[in-house]
Protein backbone atom coordinates (compact mmCIF):
# COMPACT_ATOMS: atom_id res chain seq x y z
CA UNK A 1 0.00 0.00 0.00
CA UNK A 2 1.36 3.34 -1.17
CA UNK A 3 2.12 6.36 1.85
CA UNK A 4 -0.37 8.50 0.34
CA UNK A 5 -3.12 5.86 0.88
CA UNK A 6 -1.91 5.02 4.13
CA UNK A 7 -2.08 8.93 5.54
CA UNK A 8 -5.63 8.66 4.24
CA UNK A 9 -6.90 5.64 5.58
CA UNK A 10 -5.67 7.35 9.00
CA UNK A 11 -7.47 10.44 8.40
CA UNK A 12 -10.54 8.39 7.82
CA UNK A 13 -10.08 6.41 11.20
CA UNK A 14 -9.56 10.23 12.47
CA UNK A 15 -12.86 11.38 10.96
CA UNK A 16 -15.00 8.67 11.92
CA UNK A 17 -13.53 8.51 15.43
CA UNK A 18 -14.49 12.35 15.57
CA UNK A 19 -17.85 11.98 14.24
CA UNK A 20 -18.62 9.56 17.16
CA UNK A 21 -17.48 10.81 19.97
CA UNK A 22 -18.53 14.83 18.59
CA UNK A 23 -22.07 13.02 19.08
CA UNK A 24 -21.62 11.37 21.98
CA UNK A 25 -20.39 14.70 23.55
CA UNK A 26 -23.60 16.40 22.22
CA UNK A 27 -26.20 14.11 23.24
CA UNK A 28 -26.36 14.62 26.92
CA UNK A 29 -29.68 13.12 27.86
CA UNK A 30 -28.24 9.82 26.23
CA UNK A 31 -24.76 10.47 28.23
CA UNK A 32 -27.02 10.60 31.61
CA UNK A 33 -28.95 8.13 30.94
CA UNK A 34 -26.79 5.22 29.94
CA UNK A 35 -25.14 5.82 33.47
CA UNK A 36 -28.64 6.01 35.50
CA UNK A 37 -28.57 2.06 34.84
CA UNK A 38 -25.13 1.47 36.16
CA UNK A 39 -25.59 4.03 39.37
CA UNK A 40 -28.26 2.21 40.48
CA UNK A 41 -27.07 -1.81 40.11
CA UNK A 42 -24.10 -0.01 42.25
CA UNK A 43 -26.02 1.92 45.16
CA UNK A 44 -29.44 -0.31 44.99
CA UNK A 45 -27.95 -3.32 44.72
CA UNK A 46 -24.74 -2.74 46.14
CA UNK A 47 -26.22 -1.55 49.36
CA UNK A 48 -29.11 -4.42 49.44
CA UNK A 49 -26.86 -7.30 48.85
CA UNK A 50 -24.45 -6.00 50.94
CA UNK A 51 -26.12 -6.41 53.91
CA UNK A 52 -27.94 -9.23 53.17
CA UNK A 53 -24.95 -11.21 52.66
CA UNK A 54 -23.39 -13.52 55.44
CA UNK A 55 -20.45 -12.02 56.24
CA UNK A 56 -17.41 -14.31 55.81
CA UNK A 57 -17.77 -15.09 52.34
CA UNK A 58 -14.48 -15.32 51.37
CA UNK A 59 -13.55 -12.42 49.05
CA UNK A 60 -16.84 -10.43 48.51
CA UNK A 61 -16.86 -9.78 52.47
CA UNK A 62 -20.25 -8.53 52.92
CA UNK A 63 -21.42 -5.63 54.65
CA UNK A 64 -19.93 -2.66 52.96
CA UNK A 65 -17.30 -4.90 51.35
CA UNK A 66 -19.83 -5.99 48.97
CA UNK A 67 -20.20 -2.39 47.60
CA UNK A 68 -16.48 -2.12 47.27
CA UNK A 69 -16.14 -5.57 45.52
CA UNK A 70 -18.92 -4.89 42.68
CA UNK A 71 -17.33 -1.70 42.20
CA UNK A 72 -14.89 -2.41 38.89
CA UNK A 73 -17.87 -4.99 38.21
CA UNK A 74 -20.09 -2.20 38.03
CA UNK A 75 -16.87 0.19 35.35
CA UNK A 76 -16.79 -3.00 33.29
CA UNK A 77 -21.06 -3.03 33.13
CA UNK A 78 -21.09 0.67 32.08
CA UNK A 79 -18.65 -0.01 29.49
CA UNK A 80 -20.42 -3.20 28.50
CA UNK A 81 -23.54 -1.97 27.62
CA UNK A 82 -22.06 2.03 26.17
CA UNK A 83 -19.58 -0.18 23.74
CA UNK A 84 -22.06 -2.96 22.60
CA UNK A 85 -24.67 -0.65 22.16
CA UNK A 86 -23.09 1.92 20.24
CA UNK A 87 -22.98 -0.17 17.06
CA UNK A 88 -26.35 0.86 16.63
CA UNK A 89 -25.41 4.09 15.36
CA UNK A 90 -24.37 1.57 12.07
CA UNK A 91 -27.72 0.43 11.48
CA UNK A 92 -29.11 4.00 12.18
CA UNK A 93 -26.52 5.24 9.42
CA UNK A 94 -27.49 2.59 6.82
CA UNK A 95 -31.25 3.56 7.50
CA UNK A 96 -30.85 7.28 6.98
CA UNK A 97 -28.10 6.50 4.25
CA UNK A 98 -25.36 8.18 5.78
CA UNK A 99 -23.58 5.34 6.06
CA UNK A 100 -23.25 5.16 2.00
CA UNK A 101 -21.43 8.16 2.27
CA UNK A 102 -18.47 6.75 3.89
CA UNK A 103 -18.88 3.31 2.24
CA UNK A 104 -18.16 5.06 -1.29
CA UNK A 105 -15.42 6.95 0.45
CA UNK A 106 -11.50 6.69 -0.75
CA UNK A 107 -10.46 5.32 2.44
CA UNK A 108 -10.06 1.31 3.08
CA UNK A 109 -13.28 -0.44 5.04
CA UNK A 110 -10.32 -1.70 7.45
CA UNK A 111 -10.01 1.69 8.28
CA UNK A 112 -13.72 2.75 8.22
CA UNK A 113 -14.20 -0.08 10.49
CA UNK A 114 -11.02 0.62 13.23
CA UNK A 115 -12.43 4.29 12.97
CA UNK A 116 -15.82 3.05 14.57
CA UNK A 117 -14.90 0.81 17.23
CA UNK A 118 -12.08 3.22 18.42
CA UNK A 119 -14.87 5.47 18.32
CA UNK A 120 -17.45 3.46 20.06
CA UNK A 121 -14.56 2.49 22.95
CA UNK A 122 -13.49 6.18 23.61
CA UNK A 123 -17.23 6.92 24.32
CA UNK A 124 -17.82 3.80 26.26
CA UNK A 125 -14.18 4.90 28.73
CA UNK A 126 -15.30 8.18 29.31
CA UNK A 127 -19.16 6.43 30.49
CA UNK A 128 -16.70 4.44 32.51
CA UNK A 129 -14.53 7.35 34.00
CA UNK A 130 -17.68 8.87 34.81
CA UNK A 131 -18.81 5.57 37.01
CA UNK A 132 -15.09 6.40 38.71
CA UNK A 133 -16.43 9.46 40.42
CA UNK A 134 -18.56 7.37 42.46
CA UNK A 135 -15.46 5.41 44.29
CA UNK A 136 -15.38 7.45 47.02
CA UNK A 137 -19.35 6.01 48.01
CA UNK A 138 -18.47 2.38 46.86
CA UNK A 139 -16.07 2.97 49.65
CA UNK A 140 -12.63 2.56 47.07
CA UNK A 141 -10.09 5.00 46.62
CA UNK A 142 -8.25 5.28 43.58
CA UNK A 143 -4.81 6.69 43.44
CA UNK A 144 -3.23 8.23 40.13
CA UNK A 145 -1.30 5.68 39.73
CA UNK A 146 -3.94 2.94 40.02
CA UNK A 147 -6.20 5.57 37.71
CA UNK A 148 -3.52 5.80 35.18
CA UNK A 149 -3.03 1.97 34.77
CA UNK A 150 -7.18 1.49 35.02
CA UNK A 151 -7.73 3.59 31.75
CA UNK A 152 -5.72 1.11 29.11
CA UNK A 153 -7.29 -1.76 30.97
CA UNK A 154 -10.96 -0.15 30.69
CA UNK A 155 -9.89 0.99 26.76
CA UNK A 156 -9.02 -2.58 26.49
CA UNK A 157 -12.34 -4.06 27.38
CA UNK A 158 -14.19 -1.62 25.80
CA UNK A 159 -12.16 -2.15 22.42
CA UNK A 160 -13.52 -5.40 22.54
CA UNK A 161 -16.67 -5.07 23.63
CA UNK A 162 -17.68 -2.58 20.83
CA UNK A 163 -16.09 -4.86 18.15
CA UNK A 164 -18.19 -7.61 18.89
CA UNK A 165 -20.95 -4.87 18.74
CA UNK A 166 -20.08 -3.59 15.35
CA UNK A 167 -19.55 -7.57 14.43
CA UNK A 168 -23.34 -8.49 15.30
CA UNK A 169 -24.48 -4.37 13.87
CA UNK A 170 -22.47 -5.17 10.28
CA UNK A 171 -24.41 -7.85 9.52
CA UNK A 172 -28.23 -6.45 10.82
CA UNK A 173 -30.38 -4.30 8.49
CA UNK A 174 -33.19 -3.90 11.65
CA UNK A 175 -32.49 -1.69 15.09
CA UNK A 176 -35.10 -4.19 16.66
CA UNK A 177 -33.23 -6.78 15.60
CA UNK A 178 -30.15 -5.35 17.13
CA UNK A 179 -31.56 -4.61 20.02
CA UNK A 180 -32.83 -8.27 20.68
CA UNK A 181 -30.02 -9.72 19.76
CA UNK A 182 -27.65 -7.87 22.06
CA UNK A 183 -29.91 -7.61 24.54
CA UNK A 184 -29.57 -11.41 24.65
CA UNK A 185 -26.13 -11.25 24.48
CA UNK A 186 -25.02 -8.88 26.54
CA UNK A 187 -27.35 -9.51 30.11
CA UNK A 188 -25.29 -13.45 30.37
CA UNK A 189 -22.06 -11.64 29.56
CA UNK A 190 -22.43 -9.81 32.50
CA UNK A 191 -24.16 -11.73 35.02
CA UNK A 192 -21.71 -14.52 34.37
CA UNK A 193 -18.50 -12.13 34.07
CA UNK A 194 -18.34 -12.38 37.71
CA UNK A 195 -19.44 -8.49 38.32
CA UNK A 196 -21.60 -8.92 41.51
CA UNK A 197 -20.54 -12.12 42.71
CA UNK A 198 -16.93 -14.04 43.51
CA UNK A 199 -16.20 -16.95 40.86
CA UNK A 200 -15.69 -19.37 43.44
CA UNK A 201 -17.43 -23.00 44.13
CA UNK A 202 -19.82 -22.85 41.06
CA UNK A 203 -21.54 -25.54 39.85
CA UNK A 204 -19.10 -26.99 36.40
CA UNK A 205 -21.87 -26.03 34.52
CA UNK A 206 -21.61 -22.47 35.43
CA UNK A 207 -18.15 -22.49 35.77
CA UNK A 208 -17.79 -23.42 31.75
CA UNK A 209 -19.95 -20.71 31.07
CA UNK A 210 -17.77 -18.33 33.46
CA UNK A 211 -14.90 -19.09 31.54
CA UNK A 212 -16.31 -18.95 27.78
CA UNK A 213 -17.59 -15.20 28.52
CA UNK A 214 -15.01 -12.60 27.18
CA UNK A 215 -16.00 -9.94 29.96
CA UNK A 216 -14.88 -12.39 32.94
CA UNK A 217 -11.11 -11.68 31.78
CA UNK A 218 -12.15 -8.22 31.89
CA UNK A 219 -13.66 -8.01 35.09
CA UNK A 220 -11.03 -9.78 36.82
CA UNK A 221 -8.51 -7.24 35.36
CA UNK A 222 -10.39 -4.50 36.53
CA UNK A 223 -10.71 -5.64 40.02
CA UNK A 224 -7.24 -6.75 39.87
CA UNK A 225 -6.46 -2.83 39.29
CA UNK A 226 -8.77 -1.73 41.62
CA UNK A 227 -8.45 -4.00 44.61
CA UNK A 228 -4.89 -5.34 44.06
CA UNK A 229 -5.90 -9.29 43.28
CA UNK A 230 -6.40 -11.17 40.24
CA UNK A 231 -7.83 -14.47 39.97
CA UNK A 232 -5.63 -15.36 37.13
CA UNK A 233 -2.19 -13.26 35.70
CA UNK A 234 -3.16 -10.00 34.47
CA UNK A 235 -1.33 -10.54 30.60
CA UNK A 236 -3.77 -13.72 30.47
CA UNK A 237 -7.03 -11.18 31.14
CA UNK A 238 -5.67 -8.47 28.60
CA UNK A 239 -4.37 -11.52 26.32
CA UNK A 240 -7.88 -12.95 26.06
CA UNK A 241 -9.44 -9.53 25.78
CA UNK A 242 -7.22 -8.34 23.18
CA UNK A 243 -7.16 -11.59 21.22
CA UNK A 244 -11.34 -11.55 22.11
CA UNK A 245 -11.69 -7.75 20.33
CA UNK A 246 -9.05 -8.55 17.72
CA UNK A 247 -11.11 -11.78 16.15
CA UNK A 248 -14.54 -9.39 16.05
CA UNK A 249 -12.84 -6.51 15.09
CA UNK A 250 -11.58 -9.41 12.15
CA UNK A 251 -15.77 -9.92 11.56
CA UNK A 252 -16.57 -6.40 11.15
CA UNK A 253 -13.77 -5.57 8.82
CA UNK A 254 -14.84 -9.06 6.77
CA UNK A 255 -18.43 -7.87 6.87
CA UNK A 256 -17.81 -4.39 6.16
CA UNK A 257 -15.61 -5.36 3.35
CA UNK A 258 -18.76 -7.27 1.64
CA UNK A 259 -21.04 -4.48 1.94
CA UNK A 260 -21.92 -2.89 -1.58
CA UNK B 1 -1.28 8.58 -30.82
CA UNK B 2 0.25 11.19 -32.39
CA UNK B 3 0.80 8.97 -35.65
CA UNK B 4 -1.80 9.04 -38.95
CA UNK B 5 -3.36 5.71 -37.62
CA UNK B 6 -4.79 7.93 -34.24
CA UNK B 7 -8.67 7.13 -35.59
CA UNK B 8 -12.04 9.29 -33.87
CA UNK B 9 -12.06 6.20 -31.25
CA UNK B 10 -8.82 6.91 -30.11
CA UNK B 11 -9.38 10.62 -29.68
CA UNK B 12 -12.33 9.90 -27.37
CA UNK B 13 -10.68 7.92 -25.36
CA UNK B 14 -7.96 10.89 -24.79
CA UNK B 15 -10.63 12.52 -23.55
CA UNK B 16 -12.84 9.96 -22.24
CA UNK B 17 -13.70 10.35 -18.61
CA UNK B 18 -15.87 7.32 -18.72
CA UNK B 19 -14.75 4.32 -20.89
CA UNK B 20 -16.37 1.10 -20.41
CA UNK B 21 -15.60 -1.96 -22.69
CA UNK B 22 -18.49 -5.02 -22.58
CA UNK B 23 -18.98 -4.24 -19.08
CA UNK B 24 -21.63 -6.85 -17.54
CA UNK B 25 -22.37 -8.11 -14.11
CA UNK B 26 -24.95 -11.13 -12.81
CA UNK B 27 -26.13 -11.77 -9.73
CA UNK B 28 -26.82 -14.92 -8.86
CA UNK B 29 -29.08 -16.21 -6.30
CA UNK B 30 -29.92 -20.06 -5.69
CA UNK B 31 -31.89 -21.31 -8.32
CA UNK B 32 -31.65 -18.65 -10.91
CA UNK B 33 -29.30 -16.09 -12.46
CA UNK B 34 -30.21 -12.73 -13.24
CA UNK B 35 -28.11 -10.59 -15.26
CA UNK B 36 -28.73 -7.28 -15.09
CA UNK B 37 -25.89 -5.87 -17.04
CA UNK B 38 -25.27 -7.77 -20.23
CA UNK B 39 -21.95 -6.31 -21.71
CA UNK B 40 -22.13 -2.14 -21.78
CA UNK B 41 -20.00 -0.30 -24.17
CA UNK B 42 -19.51 3.21 -23.03
CA UNK B 43 -17.57 6.86 -23.57
CA UNK B 44 -18.21 9.88 -21.69
CA UNK B 45 -16.46 12.56 -22.89
CA UNK B 46 -14.73 14.89 -20.60
CA UNK B 47 -17.11 18.29 -19.62
CA UNK B 48 -20.09 16.65 -21.23
CA UNK B 49 -23.42 16.32 -19.44
CA UNK B 50 -24.25 12.97 -20.49
CA UNK B 51 -27.41 11.29 -19.26
CA UNK B 52 -28.71 7.94 -18.50
CA UNK B 53 -32.45 7.00 -19.10
CA UNK B 54 -34.22 3.29 -19.09
CA UNK B 55 -37.25 1.66 -17.26
CA UNK B 56 -36.86 0.95 -13.50
CA UNK B 57 -34.96 -2.79 -13.65
CA UNK B 58 -33.01 -1.36 -16.91
CA UNK B 59 -29.64 -2.01 -14.82
CA UNK B 60 -29.09 1.45 -14.81
CA UNK B 61 -28.24 1.49 -11.00
CA UNK B 62 -26.37 -1.91 -11.55
CA UNK B 63 -23.63 -0.12 -14.02
CA UNK B 64 -23.52 3.18 -12.13
CA UNK B 65 -22.44 1.29 -9.19
CA UNK B 66 -19.66 -0.64 -11.26
CA UNK B 67 -18.63 2.74 -12.59
CA UNK B 68 -18.49 4.20 -8.84
CA UNK B 69 -16.46 1.15 -7.61
CA UNK B 70 -19.24 0.04 -5.46
CA UNK B 71 -20.02 -3.31 -7.15
CA UNK B 72 -17.68 -5.27 -8.78
CA UNK B 73 -17.84 -6.01 -12.42
CA UNK B 74 -18.85 -10.34 -13.89
CA UNK B 75 -16.81 -9.44 -16.38
CA UNK B 76 -15.40 -6.27 -18.86
CA UNK B 77 -13.39 -3.65 -17.95
CA UNK B 78 -14.02 0.33 -16.96
CA UNK B 79 -11.77 3.39 -16.71
CA UNK B 80 -13.24 5.92 -14.71
CA UNK B 81 -11.11 9.65 -14.70
CA UNK B 82 -8.56 7.18 -15.91
CA UNK B 83 -8.47 4.40 -13.35
CA UNK B 84 -9.36 1.21 -13.21
CA UNK B 85 -12.65 0.29 -11.10
CA UNK B 86 -11.44 -2.74 -10.20
CA UNK B 87 -7.68 -2.26 -9.67
CA UNK B 88 -7.59 1.35 -8.42
CA UNK B 89 -11.33 1.88 -6.36
CA UNK B 90 -9.76 4.80 -4.29
CA UNK B 91 -8.20 6.64 -7.12
CA UNK B 92 -11.59 6.11 -8.73
CA UNK B 93 -13.54 7.51 -5.61
CA UNK B 94 -10.98 10.50 -5.29
CA UNK B 95 -12.25 11.62 -8.39
CA UNK B 96 -15.85 11.18 -8.71
CA UNK B 97 -18.53 12.93 -6.27
CA UNK B 98 -21.73 10.49 -6.06
CA UNK B 99 -25.28 12.38 -5.22
CA UNK B 100 -28.04 9.19 -4.50
CA UNK B 101 -31.00 9.07 -5.23
CA UNK B 102 -31.79 8.98 -1.44
CA UNK B 103 -30.69 11.19 1.14
CA UNK B 104 -26.66 10.23 2.67
CA UNK B 105 -26.47 13.43 4.97
CA UNK B 106 -26.12 12.94 9.32
CA UNK B 107 -28.92 15.00 9.97
CA UNK B 108 -27.83 15.58 13.53
CA UNK B 109 -25.13 17.43 12.15
CA UNK B 110 -24.91 20.41 10.70
CA UNK B 111 -24.55 21.60 6.71
CA UNK B 112 -20.85 22.98 7.79
CA UNK B 113 -19.84 19.68 9.73
CA UNK B 114 -21.62 17.66 6.88
CA UNK B 115 -18.81 19.29 4.67
CA UNK B 116 -15.63 18.80 6.81
CA UNK B 117 -16.89 15.27 7.88
CA UNK B 118 -16.61 14.51 3.62
CA UNK B 119 -13.33 16.52 3.15
CA UNK B 120 -11.69 14.80 6.01
CA UNK B 121 -12.63 12.06 4.35
CA UNK B 122 -11.47 12.72 0.87
CA UNK B 123 -8.02 14.12 2.08
CA UNK B 124 -8.79 17.84 1.23
CA UNK B 125 -6.31 19.47 2.75
CA UNK B 126 -7.09 21.78 5.89
CA UNK B 127 -5.59 24.95 4.32
CA UNK B 128 -8.00 24.33 1.64
CA UNK B 129 -10.95 23.15 3.54
CA UNK B 130 -12.92 26.80 5.21
CA UNK B 131 -12.65 28.41 1.70
CA UNK B 132 -14.48 25.48 -0.42
CA UNK B 133 -16.58 24.71 1.94
CA UNK B 134 -17.76 28.86 2.35
CA UNK B 135 -17.95 29.32 -1.90
CA UNK B 136 -20.02 25.69 -2.46
CA UNK B 137 -22.25 26.54 0.49
CA UNK B 138 -22.85 30.50 -0.93
CA UNK B 139 -23.28 28.80 -4.74
CA UNK B 140 -25.97 26.48 -3.59
CA UNK B 141 -27.16 29.58 -1.50
CA UNK B 142 -27.58 28.02 1.96
CA UNK B 143 -24.23 29.96 3.05
CA UNK B 144 -26.89 31.85 5.91
CA UNK B 145 -27.71 28.01 7.10
CA UNK B 146 -24.52 26.74 7.37
CA UNK B 147 -24.28 26.33 10.86
CA UNK B 148 -27.92 24.71 11.16
CA UNK B 149 -28.96 21.02 11.86
CA UNK B 150 -29.60 19.54 8.49
CA UNK B 151 -32.52 17.82 10.55
CA UNK B 152 -33.94 21.65 9.80
CA UNK B 153 -33.84 21.25 6.30
CA UNK B 154 -36.31 21.04 3.71
CA UNK B 155 -35.85 18.33 1.08
CA UNK B 156 -34.48 20.84 -1.58
CA UNK B 157 -31.88 22.22 0.69
CA UNK B 158 -30.45 19.17 1.67
CA UNK B 159 -30.46 18.06 -2.29
CA UNK B 160 -28.56 20.93 -3.01
CA UNK B 161 -26.22 20.15 0.42
CA UNK B 162 -25.49 16.72 -1.05
CA UNK B 163 -24.61 18.75 -4.44
CA UNK B 164 -21.85 20.65 -2.86
CA UNK B 165 -20.47 18.20 -0.54
CA UNK B 166 -20.46 16.41 -3.59
CA UNK B 167 -18.55 18.45 -5.33
CA UNK B 168 -16.06 19.83 -2.35
CA UNK B 169 -12.97 17.15 -3.40
CA UNK B 170 -13.03 18.96 -6.72
CA UNK B 171 -14.26 15.74 -8.84
CA UNK B 172 -13.62 15.49 -12.49
CA UNK B 173 -17.25 13.44 -12.80
CA UNK B 174 -20.02 14.06 -10.12
CA UNK B 175 -22.43 11.23 -10.74
CA UNK B 176 -26.24 12.60 -10.05
CA UNK B 177 -28.91 9.80 -9.53
CA UNK B 178 -32.39 10.94 -9.91
CA UNK B 179 -31.05 14.69 -8.56
CA UNK B 180 -34.52 16.14 -8.36
CA UNK B 181 -36.48 13.25 -7.37
CA UNK B 182 -39.37 14.33 -5.32
CA UNK B 183 -39.22 17.61 -5.10
CA UNK B 184 -41.49 20.48 -6.79
CA UNK B 185 -41.39 21.96 -10.36
CA UNK B 186 -40.51 25.31 -8.64
CA UNK B 187 -37.68 23.77 -6.77
CA UNK B 188 -36.56 21.29 -9.73
CA UNK B 189 -35.80 24.42 -12.19
CA UNK B 190 -34.02 25.86 -9.28
CA UNK B 191 -31.63 22.75 -8.87
CA UNK B 192 -30.86 22.73 -12.89
CA UNK B 193 -29.74 26.36 -12.78
CA UNK B 194 -27.56 25.33 -9.67
CA UNK B 195 -26.35 22.24 -11.39
CA UNK B 196 -25.46 24.33 -14.60
CA UNK B 197 -24.43 26.85 -13.15
CA UNK B 198 -21.97 24.10 -11.23
CA UNK B 199 -20.98 22.39 -14.54
CA UNK B 200 -20.24 25.77 -16.06
CA UNK B 201 -17.82 26.82 -13.61
CA UNK B 202 -16.02 23.71 -12.50
CA UNK B 203 -16.18 22.53 -16.21
CA UNK B 204 -16.96 18.62 -14.69
CA UNK B 205 -18.52 15.86 -16.17
CA UNK B 206 -22.01 15.35 -15.48
CA UNK B 207 -23.32 11.53 -15.34
CA UNK B 208 -27.36 11.62 -14.45
CA UNK B 209 -30.12 9.70 -14.74
CA UNK B 210 -33.99 10.76 -14.61
CA UNK B 211 -36.84 9.97 -15.24
CA UNK B 212 -38.22 13.56 -16.16
CA UNK B 213 -38.41 13.91 -19.76
CA UNK B 214 -37.64 18.32 -19.66
CA UNK B 215 -34.36 17.75 -17.88
CA UNK B 216 -32.94 15.06 -20.16
CA UNK B 217 -33.43 17.61 -22.68
CA UNK B 218 -30.04 19.65 -20.89
CA UNK B 219 -27.88 16.54 -21.54
CA UNK B 220 -25.44 16.83 -23.89
CA UNK B 221 -26.15 12.99 -24.63
CA UNK B 222 -28.20 10.47 -23.71
CA UNK B 223 -28.02 6.32 -23.35
CA UNK B 224 -31.14 4.89 -23.47
CA UNK B 225 -31.05 1.46 -21.02
CA UNK B 226 -33.28 -1.64 -22.05
CA UNK B 227 -32.78 -5.50 -20.22
CA UNK B 228 -29.23 -4.28 -19.07
CA UNK B 229 -27.92 -3.39 -22.18
CA UNK B 230 -27.41 0.44 -24.17
CA UNK B 231 -30.10 0.51 -26.61
CA UNK B 232 -29.41 4.20 -28.12
CA UNK B 233 -27.01 6.74 -27.28
CA UNK B 234 -26.85 9.70 -29.32
CA UNK B 235 -27.69 13.64 -28.49
CA UNK B 236 -31.00 14.33 -27.43
CA UNK B 237 -32.14 16.00 -30.84
CA UNK B 238 -31.07 12.86 -32.76
CA UNK B 239 -32.47 10.26 -30.62
CA UNK B 240 -35.89 12.32 -31.66
CA UNK B 241 -34.94 12.94 -35.47
CA UNK B 242 -34.44 8.84 -35.38
CA UNK B 243 -38.16 8.18 -34.35
CA UNK B 244 -39.18 9.82 -37.36
CA UNK B 245 -42.49 11.25 -37.63
CA UNK B 246 -43.53 14.67 -36.75
CA UNK B 247 -46.88 14.86 -35.95
CA UNK B 248 -49.00 17.76 -37.68
CA UNK B 249 -52.38 19.41 -37.69
CA UNK B 250 -53.98 21.48 -39.68
CA UNK B 251 -57.50 23.51 -39.34
CA UNK B 252 -58.76 23.34 -43.02
CA UNK B 253 -62.85 24.79 -43.88
CA UNK B 254 -62.79 21.99 -45.91
CA UNK B 255 -61.13 19.06 -43.90
CA UNK B 256 -62.09 16.25 -46.00
CA UNK B 257 -60.97 17.69 -49.27
CA UNK B 258 -57.54 18.84 -47.85
CA UNK B 259 -57.55 15.18 -46.42
CA UNK B 260 -58.07 13.22 -49.73
CA UNK B 261 -55.42 15.37 -51.76
CA UNK B 262 -53.03 14.26 -49.44
CA UNK B 263 -53.63 10.48 -49.89
CA UNK B 264 -53.69 11.48 -53.48
CA UNK B 265 -50.37 13.57 -53.69
CA UNK B 266 -48.49 12.25 -51.05
CA UNK B 267 -50.03 9.16 -50.29
CA UNK B 268 -49.96 10.53 -46.42
CA UNK B 269 -53.29 9.14 -44.28
CA UNK B 270 -54.68 11.86 -42.12
CA UNK B 271 -56.98 11.73 -39.62
CA UNK B 272 -60.32 14.36 -40.45
CA UNK B 273 -61.97 15.31 -37.28
CA UNK B 274 -64.60 17.79 -37.92
CA UNK B 275 -62.76 21.05 -39.38
CA UNK B 276 -59.47 19.61 -38.38
CA UNK B 277 -57.12 16.86 -39.30
CA UNK B 278 -53.65 15.38 -38.23
CA UNK B 279 -51.50 13.18 -40.05
CA UNK B 280 -47.73 12.02 -39.54
CA UNK B 281 -44.92 13.13 -41.74
CA UNK B 282 -41.21 12.66 -41.63
CA UNK B 283 -39.97 16.48 -41.66
CA UNK B 284 -42.88 18.33 -40.54
CA UNK B 285 -41.14 21.58 -41.35
CA UNK B 286 -39.96 21.23 -44.72
CA UNK B 287 -43.15 19.46 -45.96
CA UNK B 288 -45.61 22.53 -45.17
CA UNK B 289 -44.22 24.49 -47.49
CA UNK B 290 -44.64 22.23 -50.00
CA UNK B 291 -48.47 21.68 -49.25
CA UNK B 292 -48.50 25.73 -48.78
CA UNK B 293 -47.38 26.10 -52.53
CA UNK B 294 -50.07 24.27 -54.23
CA UNK B 295 -53.12 26.33 -55.86
CA UNK B 296 -56.81 25.55 -54.43
CA UNK B 297 -55.66 24.42 -50.56
CA UNK B 298 -57.48 26.34 -48.29
CA UNK B 299 -55.84 26.35 -44.75
CA UNK B 300 -56.42 27.92 -41.82
CA UNK B 301 -53.93 27.07 -39.33
CA UNK B 302 -51.04 24.54 -38.75
CA UNK B 303 -49.09 22.96 -36.01
CA UNK B 304 -46.20 20.94 -36.05
CA UNK B 305 -45.53 18.97 -33.04
CA UNK B 306 -41.82 17.24 -33.01
CA UNK B 307 -40.98 14.15 -31.85
CA UNK B 308 -40.50 14.63 -27.92
CA UNK B 309 -38.07 12.24 -25.84
CA UNK B 310 -41.14 10.56 -24.47
CA UNK B 311 -41.75 9.26 -28.02
CA UNK B 312 -37.93 8.44 -27.83
CA UNK B 313 -38.23 6.08 -24.93
CA UNK B 314 -41.78 4.80 -26.19
CA UNK B 315 -40.29 3.47 -29.38
CA UNK B 316 -37.25 2.08 -27.71
CA UNK B 317 -38.51 0.52 -24.87
CA UNK B 318 -42.19 0.22 -25.48
CA UNK B 319 -42.72 1.44 -22.47
CA UNK B 320 -44.31 4.90 -21.04
CA UNK B 321 -42.00 6.66 -19.19
CA UNK B 322 -44.21 7.06 -16.41
CA UNK B 323 -44.91 3.48 -16.16
CA UNK B 324 -41.12 3.44 -15.77
CA UNK B 325 -40.97 6.06 -12.90
CA UNK B 326 -40.03 4.84 -9.29
CA UNK B 327 -42.05 3.06 -7.60
CA UNK B 328 -43.41 5.87 -5.50
CA UNK B 329 -44.69 3.41 -3.02
CA UNK B 330 -41.57 2.47 -2.21
CA UNK B 331 -40.74 6.26 -1.36
CA UNK B 332 -43.60 6.41 0.29
CA UNK B 333 -42.54 3.36 2.28
CA UNK B 334 -39.09 4.54 3.23
CA UNK B 335 -39.74 8.11 4.15
CA UNK B 336 -41.81 6.47 6.77
CA UNK B 337 -39.34 4.15 7.88
CA UNK B 338 -36.92 6.86 8.19
CA UNK B 339 -39.44 8.70 9.82
CA UNK B 340 -39.59 7.30 12.95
Amino acid sequence: MNPSQTRHNLMGIYTIWLRDVRRFVRDRPRMIGSLAQPTLFLLVLGTGLGHGLVKGTARAGGGEGYMAFIFPGIVAMTILFTSAFSAISVIWDREVGFLKEVLVAPVARWAVTVGKVLGGATVAVAQGCIMLLLAPLAGVSLGPVTLVTLLPVMFLVAFAMTAMGLAAAARMRSMQGFTVIMNFMVLPIFFLSGAMFPLEGLPTWMEVLVHADPLTYGVDALRGVTAGTFDRPPLADLGVMAAFGAGMLGLSVLAFSREG
Amino acid sequence: MTGPAATDADADAVDAVISARALARTFSAPGRTVEAVRGVDLTVRRGEIFGFLGPNGAGKTTTISMLCTLLRPTSGEARVAGHDVVTEPHEVRRNIGLVFQDPSLDERLTARENMVFHAMLYGVPRRLREERIETLLTLVSLAERADDLVRTFSGGMKRRLEIARGLLHRPALLFLDEPTLGLDPQTRNLMWEYILKLQQEHNITLFLTTHYMDEAEHCDRIAVMDQGRIIALDTPRALKAGVGHDRVEIDAPDAPAVGRHLKERYGVEARVNGAGLSFQVKDGAAFLPRLFAEPGLDIERVEVHRPTLEDVFLALTGKQIRDAAPDLFANIKAGARRGR
